[in-house]
């Protein structure tokens, strides 16, 4: 390396649009975001819990909306006997930070999430049969089968979701209209209850199609409306059929119908819009009823995402929540299971409690939610009813690289009106490779 | 490649001695003190990341970071054909085509006008920049929730409202596309003021002597001083903004991210290829379309370095 090659200035200048490239003007500014999206609290780590002391585990959550949640695991965290739990509580983009952890040892070792077929394959979590075993007749088999891949069970949950149609009795009963047990009824309903001030009904600032930020509420039911499903009983694109670009027809109708709302301050999964006054309707969880109550005392009742049409279709919702898993990086995956058999299996008092005290849930264990008090009467009684009639299980092999390519064509086909038959196909066609990828 | 050969060649030619070569040691010292830090984070944050990013590219990597199955070029394959990514990068276009030119000309009339200005100067100056030191996160989170929400006690619906129109829902309506007027603002205001800035420094180097000459030869007009002189002078400054701002559009992430989510409608690449790294796992198509992107990013650069002298002395 003989002399000329390299100067000082020249070797500045390249650092310099080296950083452009990457930082813009950003960096050049010296401010801006600087959010690290981390809580900081990570030490004390998962590994090498030293000889004679507990085991070290750290336990992810992502932040239920509900006052009172938060303290009550970290409540549950503490009684725990056997191990030093810390937990993380997850404001914000929950999924991302989730992957990334568990591709890293300083991840965590139990964590809540749904199960997913490629976390299954490349070995990310740990199967959790032994623990489940004695318990497993008690739970759901709509659960069962959303927590199963190749037939060993992944997560044990610990709250079961659902969406209900909150409606104001009161509102509808002045403009006489019933609660629409059809696509069409909730349509015109829809379209009665606008005024100026208020829109007929709520169903997402992203009109339920738009898969972001807990976006996309009707991605499933959309096709549930019709009696389909994402993935047919053998694993085949579900959402090619006739009836399905029938009832995405209506939704495309439901969006400039001019009655629904749009640009809400909250989304869906908030109860604010609907207890304001902003809508007559909304599509929302279960787990905003008891602040729907707080704030309409019994102006409301709960009808499940209405049939296609009398003859088509049937009633439906999901069947959501979160489960607690196992990271296959955890230094401590005997620990971790233990854990989990604790608190979300054996506890019951801790599990009626976390499910029905703060927002509603339905307690996963049927023993458990067939006592609880607060499912017994009222709104919550027919929303169990609905969940037991009508919910839906997710199928851990619909992979997110799937329902983006869905959602990407239903939010082209409902919000700028795309054609129906191109963008499902476009859709089909990633569906069916990573199909083949899946299953060969 | 040992150190000494990276600094000035007085420095290699024999081994520093005690008083002679003192001087230089001590810049050599200096200079590893001030750069060394700075360098040692670009490496570890930026240049091995592009690396491992580099290699990671040809390998199937779904829920795994760690190379192994080699694919060739499949997953660059994969993006190139017809289909989401290429259809971000056509949305960056469009955004590109808004953005660039309407920064750059808002930009320089204000920082003309700033440069006009002859009281309060500093207090305008630091106004205008201030929203530079504003997050987009939070710029965008005050542009949904406050200005452009969709119901009657947003900002932007109030005044409206005033003279009898109904509520628009901003981000939602997509015909008329209303969005890009959400983006668009707030990107407007979030960058216009470093802009200034960077004019302003310009504006302030050309020399008085130039107008004089210009007015004795015969400029008559404001016009005619702006297009003869004002202009061809800060020609090293247009075309660092220019490169700046371009790279800063291919880089749009967080307005579209906050404010529009994963919407296949308005999704500039680097969502997308959030959502296909961060979202579905799937690395080996998330860094091939990082490398594209960045050697998209670079051509346009070395291009405009080319054609405009980007950095050349003047």
């Amino acid at each position: 390396m003989t002399g000329q090659s390299f100067d000082r200035r020249r070797f500045l200048r390249g650092l310099g649009l080296g950083a452009a490239a990457i930082g813009g003007s950003q960096l050049l500014a010296a401010c801006g975001g600087g959010s690290s999206g981390l809580s900081g609290s990570q030490g004390g780590g998962a590994s090498s819990g030293a000889s004679g002391s507990k085991p070290a585990l750290n336990v992810w959550y992502h932040q239920y909306g509900e006052a009172g949640t938060q303290q009550a695991v970290m409540r549950y965290a503490k009684e725990y006997p056997n191990a030093s739990v810390k937990v993380q509580w997850t404001p914000g983009d929950y999924t991302s930070k989730l992957n990334a952890g568990l591709l890293s040892t300083s991840g965590p070792d139990v964590f809540e999430s749904g199960v997913n077929i490629d976390q299954v394959k490349s070995g990310q979590v740990v199967a959790l049969d032994d623990i489940i075993a004695e318990a497993k007749s008690d739970y759901p088999a709509a659960d069962i089968k959303s927590s199963t891949v190749d037939g060993k069970i992944y997560q044990v949950k610990m709250v079961d979701d659902m969406g209900v149609l909150y409606y104001r009795k009161s509102i509808l009963d002045k403009a006489g209209v019933k609660p629409p047990t059809t696509i069409d009824e909730l349509i015109a309903a829809s379209k009665a209850l606008t005024t100026k001030d208020q829109k007929g009904l709520f169903i997402g600032n992203d009109a339920g199609v738009t898969p972001s930020f807990g976006g996309g509420s009707l991605l499933g039911p959309v096709l549930y409306t019709v009696g389909s499903d994402y993935l047919t009983a053998d694993n085949k694109p579900g959402f090619t059929s006739a009836a399905v670009k029938q009832s995405f027809a209506k939704m495309r109708e439901l969006f400039v119908s001019n009655s629904i709302l749009l640009g809400a301050p909250t989304d869906w999964w908030d109860p604010s819009s609907f207890t304001q006054g902003l809508a007559a309707m909304q599509w929302c969880g279960l787990w905003a009823m008891p602040g729907i109550q707080k704030a309409l005392k019994d102006d409301f009742g709960v009808v499940a995402w209405p049939q296609f049409s009398s003859s088509v279709g049937k009633p439906s919702t999901f069947l959501g929540g979160w489960g607690a898993m196992v990271s296959a990086k955890s230094a401590n995956v005997d620990a971790a299971k233990a854990y989990i058999k604790w608190l979300w299996i054996d506890n019951t008092k801790d599990q009626e409690d976390f499910n029905l005290s703060y927002g509603f849930h339905i307690p996963p264990r049927k023993s458990l939610a067939a006592q609880a008090s607060k499912l017994q009467s009222g709104p919550a009684a027919d929303a169990l009813k609905i969940f037991n009639d009508h919910a839906v299980p997710g199928n851990p092999a619909w992979t997110p690289k799937m329902n983006n390519a869905y959602a990407d064509a239903a939010t082209a086909i409902v919000r700028k009106g795309g054609d129906i038959d191109a963008n499902l196909a476009k859709a089909e066609k990633v569906v069916n490779a990573e199909l083949t990828r899946l299953f060969g | 490649m040992s150190a000494p050969t990276l600094i000035a060649p007085a420095a290699d030619t024999a081994p520093p001695r005690r008083r002679g070569r003192g001087r230089a040691a001590g810049v050599t010292g200096a200079f590893w003190l001030f750069v060394g830090p700075f360098l040692v984070g670009l490496v570890i944050f930026v240049y091995i990341p592009i690396v491992w990013s580099l290699v990671l590219s040809f390998s199937r990597a779904q829920n795994t970071v760690t190379p192994g199955d080699w694919i060739g070029l499949q997953n660059y394959l994969d993006l190139l054909r017809p289909g989401p990514f290429l259809d971000s990068l056509i949305t960056f276009t469009i955004f590109a085509a808004f953005i660039v030119p309407l920064t750059f000309a808002l930009s320089l009339g204000l920082a003309l006008l700033l440069n006009g200005v002859r009281i309060m100067r500093a207090f305008f100056r630091s106004v205008y920049f201030l929203p530079t030191a504003c997050s987009y996160v939070v710029a965008s989170l005050v542009w949904k929730l406050s200005i452009f929400n969709g119901v009657r006690f947003g900002l932007a619906n109030t005044i409206l409202g005033w003279f009898g129109v109904d509520n628009i829902a901003w981000l939602a309506t997509t015909s008329p596309p209303w969005y890009w007027l959400v983006i668009v603002t707030v990107r407007l205001w979030l960058q216009i003021g470093f802009y200034m800035i960077l004019f302003l420094a310009g504006l302030q180097r050309i020399s008085p002597e130039l107008y004089e000459a210009a007015a004795v030869d015969g400029a008559k007009n404001a016009w005619q001083t702006f297009r003869y002189i004002t202009f061809p002078q800060l020609r090293a400054t247009s075309v660092a903004v220019l490169l700046l701002l371009l790279i800063n559009a291919y880089q749009a992430f967080d307005e579209f991210f906050n404010l529009l989510g994963n919407s296949s409608f308005a999704r500039p690449p680097l969502v997308y290829l959030y959502y296909t790294a961060q979202g579905n796992q799937d690395f080996g198509h998330g860094t091939a379309g990082a490398v594209i992107l960045a050697l998209l990013i670079m051509i346009v650069t070395l291009a405009q370095g080319r054609i405009f002298g980007f950095g050349k002395a003047e």
